[in-house]
């Protein structure tokens, strides 16, 4: 299939034709799964606001598993494969290999979401975004699932044939960019996902049509976290590559050091999947030993690959500042950046809450022993509402700020909302990531229609705290969707309505990416350049609050019934 | 250059790390090996451990356990229900069933004496969290978990099912009395 290739004339990028039209379409079935998770988010959040409670048991269960599948699985996985191919075919200025079955992955990926949305809708397949077994979906929920997972493989291995593609074509000189590098690490860790999807989803689909008599429930755990857990470590993966996008685009910042950041991203392909034991903690049929070395030991390899990015990104925000000449103090590099930009503001309220609300309670959570202070609480929720929600959902937000006018080629409509938006959905689920934590520490159950148990033989009455901090949570969702709600506006109503920007030339080879590159380590290593003390500041805030929140879930633990 | 251009050198491998960066990475690596180390140490020192003792199950067997010890230990009933109350032996196998929606039975322990708990599941999988503790153990069907506790103060404590198994599991309440 010939292509033509786009130069666009704001950013100077390169788009490959067919690739473009297939990065618009995924990240327009990205924004619809967003508007059924996000329609199914306030579902959610109005029945667990204890004096609203909006839905009826079945409606509600109905509605999480609506909920968790379209948001985990549907948005994410979508923006993933359109971010995948631009990191690909655009930054490394190559046609995008394959581009048919880059179609028929994405048509697969469209039918199996419909397909289990609609298993979903009938009933019958109320069984939670985990489906465990005993409990058994509708056949065509797990077939869904199945197909969306076989289009996102197609998707990865399309990535990969690209990479290829460009270096057998020379379009680039040297190393992958980081960015790649980091969608790379993302799909590497994907093609593990699937492979553990397909190892658990295939036999429980075959279990559910009868041809398979039994799945030992253990078993189905342990595999299907491998899927489970590993999805959302795609996600570390490709927002943190965000993270860094973002941070060049806005300010032209270079990585600290390129070695650093490439080996943590390493680290987070050899450890990251390990982690997904960390769900297993407090289960029978896995032993001290297992616990410790794979969730922890293992896990641990990869919050220091995560450490390490938070450290380097704002660093490297630092370092092109402090060349712009904000050099003042320590923090003058942070108050001038352009807090008005959505791009950057998003992005940067995205990192500080993925370290610091996300990432604390995640190894928190993840310490064998203290996990039995918040398994299935409501902490749960809070903690990974922290990760995919402010990490990623919120880096690929600021990043649609960037790709409507280089991408879409039109102007973001009404600045004025735009420049607020990241604050308004990123603040509002600060707030509700922290009262979630707060009533799971106080033992509030997670996929729980009813904390006054009504109809139960005995009574049980939660602490007032909990009941407080479950309604602070519903009305802080409540401003997050509408954060959401604004975002979907701006994003289609841009797309539709948006003042048209220029095209940009057409031609029918792409134009080499071409650069001074060079031998010798001119321009790196520079003492100015690694010179940051405000991120090491930053960096230190972090470790203190992590280490003093560390111990004080320890102390809580001591308190409880010893066990052992 | 920037992170989404090649970089600039084509040996940056070699390029030397920063004094800051390179502190803050031993700093990161010395808080994760300390976080490793002090799991282990719980193990040795502290008192909050699950226990490693668990079999392979099945509903047939455990139910026919749990009735023996009902049977034998059953002090009273409570509740339209008629749901049992036992008073196993200090230091015996006390046997909890969950299931859709309900703990079998209720149990009455002693303060201060420690107990072998064994959980299990007849159905679907089921979460145990014993409220206000705070203890959240996860019940897997067809696995028998028997966990060691000590119960350390005198109360009525609830037993909140957290795991989703259907349409009634917000009704799943138990009662563990401690005298």
């Amino acid at each position: 299939m010939t292509t033509t290739y786009r130069t666009c004339p704001r950013t100077g990028l390169q788009f490959d034709t067919q690739a473009e039209r297939l990065m618009r379409f995924n990240a327009v079935a990205a924004v619809l799964s967003m508007v059924m998770g996000g329609i199914t988010a306030i579902l959610v959040a109005l029945t667990r606001w204890p004096a609203i409670k909006l839905l009826p048991a079945d409606q509600f269960y109905q509605v999480l598993t609506l909920h968790g599948v379209n948001m985990l699985l549907f948005w994410i996985i979508f923006f993933e494969i359109a971010v995948l191919y631009f990191c690909s075919s655009t930054l490394l200025r190559c046609r995008l290999a394959t581009p048919r079955i880059a179609w028929l992955a994405f048509a697969l990926m469209v039918i199996g979401a419909i397909t289990t949305n609609v298993a979903i809708f009938q009933g019958g397949s109320t069984v939670m975004f985990t489906a465990y077994v005993p409990m058994v979906a509708q056949p065509h929920f797990y077939l869904g699932l199945i197909l969306f997972a076989v289009g996102a493989l197609l998707g990865c291995f399309i990535f990969l044939g690209t990479l290829v593609v460009a270096k057998n074509e020379r379009t680039y000189e040297g190393s992958i960019p980081l960015v790649t590098f980091g969608a790379l690490t993302a799909c590497i860790i994907a093609i593990f996902t699937i492979a553990s999807g397909a190892i658990i989803l295939i036999p429980t689909f075959l279990w559910s049509v009868g041809y398979i008599k039994e799945i030992d429930a253990q078993m189905y755990r342990l595999v299907f976290w491998a899927m489970g857990h590993s999805s959302q470590q795609i996600n570390v993966a490709a927002h943190v590559s965000v993270w860094y996008a973002v941070a060049a685009v806005a300010f032209g910042a270079k990585p600290l050091s390129e070695k650093v950041s490439r080996s943590a991203f390493l680290l987070y392909i050899l450890f990251l999947q390990l982690a997904s034991a960390h769900h297993l903690l407090v289960d029978p049929g896995v032993s001290s030993e297992w616990k410790v070395l794979n969730t922890s030991y293992f896990m641990y390899a990869a919050v220091l690959a995560s450490m390490i990015h938070g450290f380097t990104v704002p660093g490297a925000i630092e370092a092109a500042q402090r060349e712009k000449g904000y050099t003042h103090g320590l923090f003058e590099w942070l108050r001038k950046a352009p807090w008005g930009n959505p791009a950057f503001s998003g992005t940067f309220i995205s990192l500080v809450g993925f370290g610091f609300l996300g990432g604390i309670s995640g190894v928190v959570l993840g310490a064998e022993q203290l996990n039995l202070l918040m398994h299935n609480t409501y902490y749960v929720p809070g903690h990974f509402h922290a990760t995919v929600v402010i990490g990623t959902t919120l880096a690929f937000m600021a990043l649609t700020y960037f790709l409507i006018p280089t991408l879409f080629k039109r102007e973001v409509i009404l600045p004025g909302v735009a420049k607020f938006q990241p604050y308004i959905f990123g603040l509002s689920m600060y707030v509700m990531v922290l009262v979630m934590m707060g009533a799971g520490t106080l033992g509030v159950s997670r996929r729980h229609w009813d904390m006054a148990f009504s109809g139960a033989p005995f009574q049980y009455e939660w602490p007032g705290a909990a009941y407080l901090m479950m309604g602070l949570a519903g009305m802080a969702a409540v401003v997050a969707v509408i954060g959401g709600v604004l975002w979907v506006l701006l994003v289609v109503g841009s797309i539709l309505f948006g003042k048209k920007l220029e095209e940009g030339t057409l031609s029918a080879k792409p134009t080499q990416l071409k650069m001074p590159v060079a031998t010798s380590l001119s321009g790196h290593g520079d003492a100015a350049a690694h010179n940051v003390p405000g991120t090491v500041v930053l960096s230190m805030v972090l470790l203190v609050a992590f280490v003093l929140y560390y111990f004080v879930n320890w102390k809580y633990l001591s308190e409880v019934w010893p066990l052992g | 250059m920037s992170a989404i251009l090649p970089p600039a050198a084509t040996n940056w491998w070699k390029q030397p790390i920063g004094k800051q960066e390179l502190i803050m990475i031993v700093l990161a690596l010395l808080w994760s090996l300390f976080m490793f180390f002090f799991m282990i140490y719980w193990h040795i020192n502290g008192r909050q451990n699950l226990s490693n003792e668990k079999y392979k199950t099945t509903a047939a067997m455990f139910a026919a356990k749990a009735e023996q010890m009902v049977k034998q230990y059953q002090v009273r009933t409570e509740t339209d229900l008629q749901v049992p109350v036992v008073k196993p032996p200090v230091g015996s196998d006390v046997y909890l069933i969950a299931r859709m929606w309900n703990w079998w039975p209720i149990l009455e322990l002693e303060a201060g004496k420690t107990y072998k708990l064994h959980v299990s599941s007849m159905d679907y999988l089921h979460g145990f969290s014993l409220q206000p503790v705070n203890i959240n153990i996860e019940i897997v069907p067809g696995y028998e978990h028997v966990i060691k506790l000590t119960p350390d103060k005198p109360g009525i404590y609830s037993l909140v099912c957290n795991e989703f198994c259907g349409i009634g599991h917000h009704t799943m309440l138990g009662r563990i009395y401690v005298k």
